[in-house]
Formats: C-alpha cells, structure tokens, sequence
C-alpha cells in the first residue's frame, strides 16, 4: 500500500463527521471538505449533549443538599438517597418493579426463544404471516396495547368471576402478562435474526457425530444462541422495568412500580428524592446491561466472534440490519 | 496448471488391480461391501439429482465420487450419512439396509467442506464430541482424542481454539474429529476445496497415507479430476446423476468409455468418425472421419457394441502425439498415422510445451511436447511453422458412447 499522504486528499463520500483519524494530512484544496467535516462533528456532540446532558443534570441533582428548591445546587448530600431508600413505599415500588420485570424477563424469554425455534421449523408459508405479527406487534403504539390488555382482562375477569365465581383482578399478574407479551416478539425477533444466521452444518455434523437432536440443542444450538437469549431477556427486563403507559392501564390496588409511583410524585413537583429515585433506577438498569454484556462478551472471545456479535447493543441492531 | 492434466501419477501401483475390487458382480460371493447402493435415485421436486445409481464400495478402499456441480456426487454422500432419503432403492451399510436410520445412529462420519468444527469449543472437545455422544468420557475420551491428534500431527493442540487455527490445521481436526470414533466409512465432502494449491497437493498424499494407515474406507466427493487420480483407488465418474465410469485411475485415463470421460479426466483430442471395418477379436476396429482420415484403434467399453456404419468419436491424448518439423525425414512405419498441419499456438509450461496445430484432415489437435534439458519446446517448431503431427495406433482410443 502507498503512503495515505497521497490518498486522501479527498474525504470519502458518506464518510461521517467522526472520523478524525485523517485529520492531520489533510490538504489546502480540500477546504470545503474539511468545514463540512467540522460541521458535522459538532453537530454530533451537540446530539450527543442533547441526550446525555438531561440524564446528568438528573443524577448529579439527585445529590443536591438543598431543602427546597430542587434546581438550585447547594452542596453536596447522600440524604436523599437515605430518605429514598429508608421511605418504604419506595422499597415497595421497588421491590414490585423488580418482581415483574424478573418475572417478565424470564416468561418472555422462555417463550420468545421457544417461539422463534418453532418459527424456524416450521414452512414458509407458515412462517411468513407470523413474522409480520411478530414485527407489527413492536410497532404498534403502547397505549394501543396497554388499551387493548386492559379491556381484553376486565372483559374475560367478568365473564369468569360470574361464571365460576372467582376472585380475579388487575395486580401483578396482569401486569406480568402485559409485560411479557410485548417483549416475547423482541425476544423472538433477536433470537430469529440469529437463528437464521447460524451455520446448518454445525447441527448436521453434531447429528453425524452421534448427537440426538435433542443433545444436538443443548450442546450446538443453544450455546450459540445465547448471545441472542441474553440480549433479550435483558431487554426485557429493562423494558418492563422503566414501562410506565402499560403498567398504568393494567395494574391494581398494591402493585405500584417505581415507574408509577415517580410519576405519582412529580404531580408535586420534582424533589431531589425523585432525582435519587431516577438515578437507583439508572444505576439497576446499567448493571442489568453491563452483566449482560460481560456474559455476551466472554461467550463471544470464547468462541472467536467480533464486531455486532460480541456485544448485546450490535445484537439489537443486528437484528434490525 | 494444465501441466499438471497430464498425469505424472498415472503409473499406478499394481496392488490397486491386485486387491480384491469394488465392482461385485450381482450374486458374487465375497465380503459384504462396506456401502452397497441398489438402485438408488433421488428426485428434488422434478429434478432428478441421482438416477438408479448401483454401486458397491469394498471395505478398506478409497473411493472418489468425481464430477461436475450437479452431477449427484453430494447427494449420494448425503444419503450414506443420512441427510437425505432416497426416493427410490435402498442403502446398505455393513449389509444392514440403512433406510430411515436417522445420521446419529449410522456408523458413519463426514468430513464437511467448510469443516463445520463447533466454535465454542477447544480442539480436543471438538474432536472428543463423537465420543462423548456414546458415552465414552474420562481417560478414554482423553486416550482416543490424543491418539487421533498425533494421528492427523496435531499433537499438543488440544486447548486451542480451532478458529485461532489455519485452514489446514482446521482440516486436520475436522478429519480428527471423524476418525476418533472409527466409523465403518469415512465421507469427504470437497474438503480439500478451500485450500490454498500448495497446501492441497499436501494434504491430498497424506490423506491419501492417512487412509492407508487406518484401513478405514473413504468416500471422497470432488470436481477435482486431478485430486481424484492422485488419491484414489476407484474413482466414480458421474454426470447428470449416472454413473458414467468406473475404475481405477489408470483405467479411467487410458481407457475412458465415453466422450464426457476422456474430456473431463485429462485433456483429450476427439476426431468425429464413422466406422469402416467391424471389431477384430482385440476389438480394433477402423474407422473414416468425414475429411477421410482412417485410423484404427481400440473400442474402449467392453459392453459396447460396434457395427460397420456406427458413428464412433475417436479420443487421443495430447502427450501421446508427436510433432515434427514438416521437412524432418520421419520414418513412417507400420500403425503410425501422419498429419500435416500449421502450429497456430506454443504454450511453453516448463517441463512441457503444449501445441495447438490446425490440420486438414482432424482440425485443431493439442500435442504436448516433453521438454528436454535446455530446451524450450520441441525443436525447430514454432508458431505459423508447417508441421507434421504423428502418432502411434494404441493411442486412438474409440468411444462408442
């Protein structure tokens, strides 16, 4: 290869704003190029603030001393975290929100994965329809889904409360249902994209090698599917974690998460608690994520994957690509 | 590269005709081969990828399946180790009919093209897969895997990851990995393919060594012609789903039955003739081409039968023509033919040089010229050049098919 000093006199067409690494053998001519270029790596900051900047303010003003005013920095203080984590609706919210987006997690992924092998089996004129549902059920607008669950639970509780004189009613479980129903088509989705991409040949020279289909899984399949299960289940627990428009319409007397009881409290003004409540809940959604990604990571140098495949956030666009 | 066409391998060992062969006449007494296939076809939708294929392959022995892309050869492989059913006819496996035995209960394992080693394992898990299956773990495991790692001289490379590996490395666990758990055939499916020349002229002989050592009957699927007659026994040409020929690598190029197998093993010049005279009792026949060359020469196919009118292409190989300048003093003997022609194009190949000469009477013909020391093709022959092409009777071969 020639020196890049006589190559690059022109930015590559569709090259972005980030790239930085030429910066420095740019030529005179290429003046255009080059403000273009500035351009569009301060727009890219700019968006990077615009989303980031929110989300510090929140956390940094989570350990603001001040009594009163909440966006008035008086100094630094641990006392709204302890009032947080001592108030014990708050551990109740908590602990409700944790239940439900484990037990989210757990259903969705189980199923979704179970789903998606199924899917993958089954013939094309089968699978087809099925895989627009699947796509269709993420883009549909939440409330519409939250609106939807709520009348199909009090529908179907009526008729069966009369009929059989039973007790049932909105709490946890149809939280749960709610929950795991929209994220069983995103586990579904994630695991599918790998599936497909997967090489038939490792399944056939495991059943070449003596291996039952059912060894066949558990020992050639599913390791290799695990990235896509673990990025999944951990998209799950964070959808259900943070959803707030669903968990309204469908929960009941003693199941507030800690979704809607933030919401509850900033009808009376955001208080430093609120921004500590925020920030616990930040911090459990990015351990969440990290665990993931050490899982995903180490599965991936185990078995030589780079690039989308080694992390949970190129499984999630992988899918979409 | 076509240097290589002509075989410097085709002097063959005489143990290949003197062991005990694989073509078992219906009813004969003898071992029960290891894969018999009786009357098999195999139909995709409307194509039929294999045609009422018979063949019986003998324990011990290496067998090639060779022919063009769609010619059935991977398809036949795919019904021995069960990834496919065959429409019609029945598999014999050890003389067991083998017909919906599901791959992981046959004895039989398959080195894949692209090696299909599991990425999430080690080498020694890899190749230890195909024990662990049948229960057999510990010490064993660990006894067999080593010995089959020093087998194929990947000794000591257990721990490593097999995509930290080369592709001949990958090669040789793959071939590990199937060896390990002695099965009664071994399958090859083009493995060699994505290897680089050099390394696959290699790894052909040890293949090649490797099943001599162990015993063990390999079935080896290629396109390869030249990879075919370098390792094989018996070499199986087939074509649109036929067997076309079978037999040993000499047999296939001295004696080709038809025009596809003289043109796909080796290189061949075909003159179109009709036949003038019936067989003799060595089954020489003469025949006239239509610009009035008669030759004579041998009917290749034993079963085939020749009459006085029967349109016939006559096959010769390029190495076995000689040309001459057109004003040498060539003695003209009894059983030689002579043609005069124009050398339209010399290829100097290093240890040959290949002519391409129009002639009147047998248009173009190819001759390849065994390039002496210091010499540079054949003496006073040269492109434009008038020339005189020569060749002995017994190198017509006349293909009735």
């Amino acid at each position: 290869m020639s020196a890049p000093a006589t190559s690059v006199a022109r930015a590559p067409e569709g090259a972005s704003g980030v790239d930085v690494a030429h910066g420095g053998v740019r030529q005179k001519k290429d003046r255009v190029g080059s403000l273009v270029e500035g351009w569009l790596r301060g727009h890219a900051v700019l968006i990077y603030a615009f989303l980031y900047i929110p989300i510090v303010v929140v956390v940094v003003f989570s350990f603001n001393a001040t009594d009163r005013r909440v966006t008035q920095w008086e100094g630094f203080s641990l006392k709204w975290y302890e009032s947080v984590l001592n108030d014990t609706v708050v551990q109740g919210a908590l602990a409700n929100s944790l239940i439900v987006a484990t037990s989210t997690a757990v259903i969705a992924t189980i199923f979704g994965t179970m789903a998606a092998l199924g899917l993958q089996r089954a013939p094309r004129w089968f699978r087809a329809p099925f895989e627009a549902l699947t796509f269709i059920s993420i883009i549909v607008p939440e409330i519409v889904i939250a609106l939807a669950t709520l009348v199909f639970f009090s529908s179907t509780f009526d008729i069966l409360n009369s009929l059989l004189d039973l007790k049932l009613r909105l709490g946890f479980q149809t939280i749960i249902a709610a929950h795991a129903l929209f994220n069983i088509s995103l586990v579904m989705l994630l695991v599918r994209a790998r599936l497909s991409g997967m090489d038939r040949t490792h399944v056939e020279a495991s059943y070449d090698l003596y291996g039952t289909p059912w060894r066949t899984f558990w020992q050639i399949t599913f390791p290799q599917l695990l990235p896509a299960i673990i990025a999944g289940s951990l998209l799950s627990f964070t959808f259900s974690f943070d959803d707030y428009v669903i968990t309204t319409f469908v929960s009941g007397a003693g199941s507030t998460t800690l979704p809607l009881y933030v919401f509850s409290t900033i009808r009376k003004g955001v208080t430093p608690a609120t921004n500590a409540v925020a920030a616990v809940m930040l911090l459990i959604t990015l351990s969440i994520l990290l665990i993931g990604q050490i899982a995903v990571w180490r599965n991936a140098r185990r078995s030589g994957q780079h690039g989308a495949q080694a992390s949970v956030a190129g499984m999630i666009t992988e899918q979409s690509g | 590269m076509t240097a290589s066409l002509s075989p410097g391998t085709e002097i063959y060992p005489g143990p290949v005709s003197a062991r005990p062969r694989a073509v078992v006449p219906d009813g004969a007494i003898g071992p029960t081969p290891d894969v018999e296939i009786v009357d098999v076809t195999k139909r995709f939708g409307t194509v039929t990828a294999v045609d009422r294929m018979r063949l019986a392959i003998a324990h011990g022995e290496f067998y090639s399946l060779l022919g063009p892309s769609g010619c059935g050869k991977t398809t036949t492989l795919r019904m021995i180790a069960g990834f496919e059913q065959p429409t019609e006819g029945e598999i014999f496996l050890d003389g067991q009919p083998i017909a919906g035995v599901p791959p992981y209960q046959r004895n039989v394992n398959t080195v894949f093209q692209h090696y299909a080693l599991f990425p999430h394992m080690d080498v020694a898990q890899n190749v230890g897969y195909g024990l662990r299956q049948r229960k057999i773990r510990g010490t064993e495991e660990r006894r067999r895997v080593a010995e089959a790692l020093e087998l194929v001289r990947l000794g000591g490379y257990d721990k490593r990851r097999t995509w930290e590996m080369s592709g001949g490395q990958q090669q040789r666990v793959a071939l590990a990995r199937a060896l390990v758990n002695r099965p009664t055939v071994l399958l090859l499916d083009e493995p060699l393919g994505a290897l680089d020349m050099k390394l696959r002229k290699e790894m052909q002989l040890e293949l090649k060594a490797l099943q001599r050592e162990v015993g063990i009957t390999f079935v080896y699927v290629t396109h390869d012609q030249e990879e075919a007659l370098t390792m094989s026994d018996v070499i199986v040409v087939m074509r649109d789903g036929l067997i076309q020929q079978m037999g040993g690598p000499t047999e296939l190029y001295e004696r080709p039955v038809n025009r596809f197998v003289a043109d796909f093993i080796g290189t061949s010049n075909f003159i179109e003739a009709t036949v003038v005279e019936p067989p003799d009792e060595g089954r020489h026949v003469a025949v006239r081409s239509a610009r009035g060359l008669t030759l004579r020469g041998r009917v290749t196919d034993d079963e085939a039968t020749v009459r006085v009118g029967d349109t016939v292409t006559v096959a010769s190989r390029p190495e076995r023509l000689e040309v001459v300048p057109a004003d040498a003093a060539a003695p003209v003997g009894a059983g030689i033919t002579q043609i005069n022609g124009r050398v339209q194009q010399g290829t100097y190949l290093g240890d040959q040089t290949e002519y391409r000469v129009l002639t009147e009477e047998a248009g173009e013909l190819i001759v390849r010229h065994q390039n002496a020391a210091g010499a540079g093709g054949a003496p006073g022959v040269g492109p434009g050049d008038p020339v005189i092409v020569r060749w002995q009777r017994d190198a017509n071969l006349v293909l009735a098919g």
